[in-house]
């Protein structure tokens, strides 16, 4: 992480996630390289497109692109910005930046591969904070009225929301019928467990705590 | 794009209920076809989601995740087609149009209904005359205007078989018969010399009747985008161009400016005005108030192409 440059505001940000991204791409997400196109791939939205160098890190870890890469972050030539693109970058399912158009997209990408009897796992990462957008009140809603089960969503939960949620970010999902779980967010057999446990007929969330501007 | 309209042995009542029967064949035939509701028109798709309960999705009213849901279909290999009020559909949930479809370069169909003022008493929440203006933001949407019932049909069908992102603007306003349509290009309704009349969708039968005794060339366009510069170009006599667009006047005069880049031209621009009418009623009702109806037309006509105004 510490070869991209010129980002810093949001450092917090990318750190707070780099636990579950590399628990994500470790031990749990069947995908990599060499099944990065692959229909039976299991997906994996980074909806907190802020911030992303822990996301390029952990991809280039994994080899979905050169190490070398890094250090051109947010140049010109570069093919990583300070928002992913799906274009540019390898391995990224979605395009992301502005907030609230992950899990959306996530919804919709796991009626998809239900509507294909596909039985790859659709993963999404927001932020507490990000979950402030209305349009993910409305993904969450559907998603647990029609018992989504393919769908799983990471929050990782640094207490970045302005004014908080009452009852916790896991009791928003919980009400709508999702089954919810929180851990600690740098305990990776914490994480690792939460994010294999079965929900079988319903979403799940897993809230990831990380301490506010932990760096 | 060559395929031509295929006439349908019976025409439906009205471009919803074609538009219903279109998409309901399209999902018994094609796998990938998958279709996104909130609430409006679910109630034509009963059968059709009891036979493909997962291909058919009805997000209730949330048309934001509408949009993101249908993008997200199509990021997982399925051709979604969108439905709501044109209001909702472009307007409300326009940044997942912008980025959930365009920047995530994925393809799928949008299909309005309600147009520009279709129910006027429902006032301005109901009404989306920016629709086609907010989408030329965007590049490689091809935008189909049918006038008609068969041929909203068709259209559909054409956007629905290709790879990229279309949008389909059905409207109440109708034309008495179908046009021969090719997908993309304009139809040479009739020749003239002193001007080109570009009648779009369900415009055109106004416009045949408002410049009837007028030696003007009269183009129909139920694909504006791509724009038919090529046919506009062929046919055209004097270079006076008269634009008819059922939603914002003068959506499509930049296309005229980029056809005729080398042709001392005119161009003007009808439709739907900017300005809030701020009044109920009956569709025929704002068209007049509008001044598309033929007398409003044929005023606006006659004063561009009268010989002092060259």
């Amino acid at each position: 992480m510490s070869l991209m440059t010129g980002d810093e505001k949001h450092g917090a940000s990318a750190t707070s996630t780099l636990d579950v991204l590399w628990v994500l791409y470790d031990r749990v997400l069947d995908v990599d390289p060499a099944t990065a196109d692959s229909p039976d791939r299991d997906r994996f939205l980074l909806s907190k497109g802020h911030g992303p160098m822990a996301y390029y890190a952990v991809l280039a870890a994994k080899g979905f692109f050169p190490v070398d890469w890094l250090p051109t972050f947010g140049t010109f030539d570069s093919r990583l910005g300070h928002h992913p693109d799906r274009l540019l970058v390898p391995g990224a399912e979605i395009s992301s930046g502005s907030l609230g158009h992950g899990l959306p997209l996530a919804v919709g990408t796991a009626l998809g591969l239900r509507a294909q009897d596909n039985p790859a796992r659709v993963v999404v990462l927001v932020g507490d904070a990000e979950l402030d957008e209305g349009s993910n009140a409305e993904a969450i809603a559907f998603a647990g009225s029609i018992a989504l089960e393919r769908l799983t969503v990471v929050v990782v939960d640094n207490r970045s929301s302005s004014l908080g949620r009452r009852n916790g970010v896991e009791h928003r999902f919980a009400v709508e019928g999702w089954h919810a779980v929180r851990v600690d967010g740098r305990d990776h057999a914490a994480l690792e467990l939460a994010l294999k446990q079965p929900a079988p007929g319903r979403p799940s969330v897993v809230v990831a705590t990380v301490e506010p501007k932990e760096a | 794009m060559t395929a031509t309209i295929t006439l349908r042995p019976e025409t439906p009542a009205d471009m919803r209920t074609a538009f219903a029967a279109a998409t309901t064949e399209l999902l018994d035939e094609e796998q990938s076809t998958a279709l996104v509701l909130a609430d409006v028109s679910a109630q034509f798709f009963g059968e059709a989601k009891a036979r493909h309960p997962h291909r058919v999705v009805n997000v209730g009213i949330r048309e934001q995740l509408l949009v993101s849901a249908g993008a997200g279909l199509a990021l997982a290999g399925m051709r979604p087609i969108v439905h709501t009020f044109s209001a909702f559909l472009v307007e409300r949930a326009w940044e997942q149009i912008k980025l959930d479809f365009s920047h995530q370069d994925v393809g799928g169909v949008l299909v309005s209904v309600g147009a520009s003022y279709d129910w006027p008493a429902g006032g301005r929440t109901h009404m989306g005359p920016g629709d086609v203006a907010l989408l030329d933001t965007l590049p490689d949407w091809a935008v189909h205007v049918p006038g008609h019932p068969d041929e909203a049909a068709m259209l559909l069908r054409h956007a629905a078989r290709r790879s990229g992102r279309g949008y389909v603007r059905l409207s109440t306003g109708r034309n008495r018969d179908p046009m021969p349509v090719r997908p993309g290009r304009f139809h040479v309704v009739r020749r003239g010399e002193q001007g080109t009349v570009v009648a779009v969708g369900p415009v055109l039968d106004d416009v045949l009747a408002a410049t009837a005794g007028l030696d003007v060339t009269v183009l129909y366009a139920a694909t504006v985008r791509p724009f038919d510069a090529q046919t506009l170009r062929a046919t055209l006599g004097r270079a006076d161009v008269v634009l008819v667009e059922p939603y914002l006047a003068g959506t499509s005069t930049r296309l005229v400016a980029d056809a005729l880049v080398d042709v001392p031209h005119r161009t003007l621009g009808l439709g739907v005005r900017a300005e809030e009418l701020r009044r109920y009623g009956e569709p025929r009702e704002h068209q007049r108030a509008h001044g598309l109806d033929a007398a409003g037309l044929r005023a606006s006509i006659d004063a561009f192409l009268a010989p002092g105004r060259r």
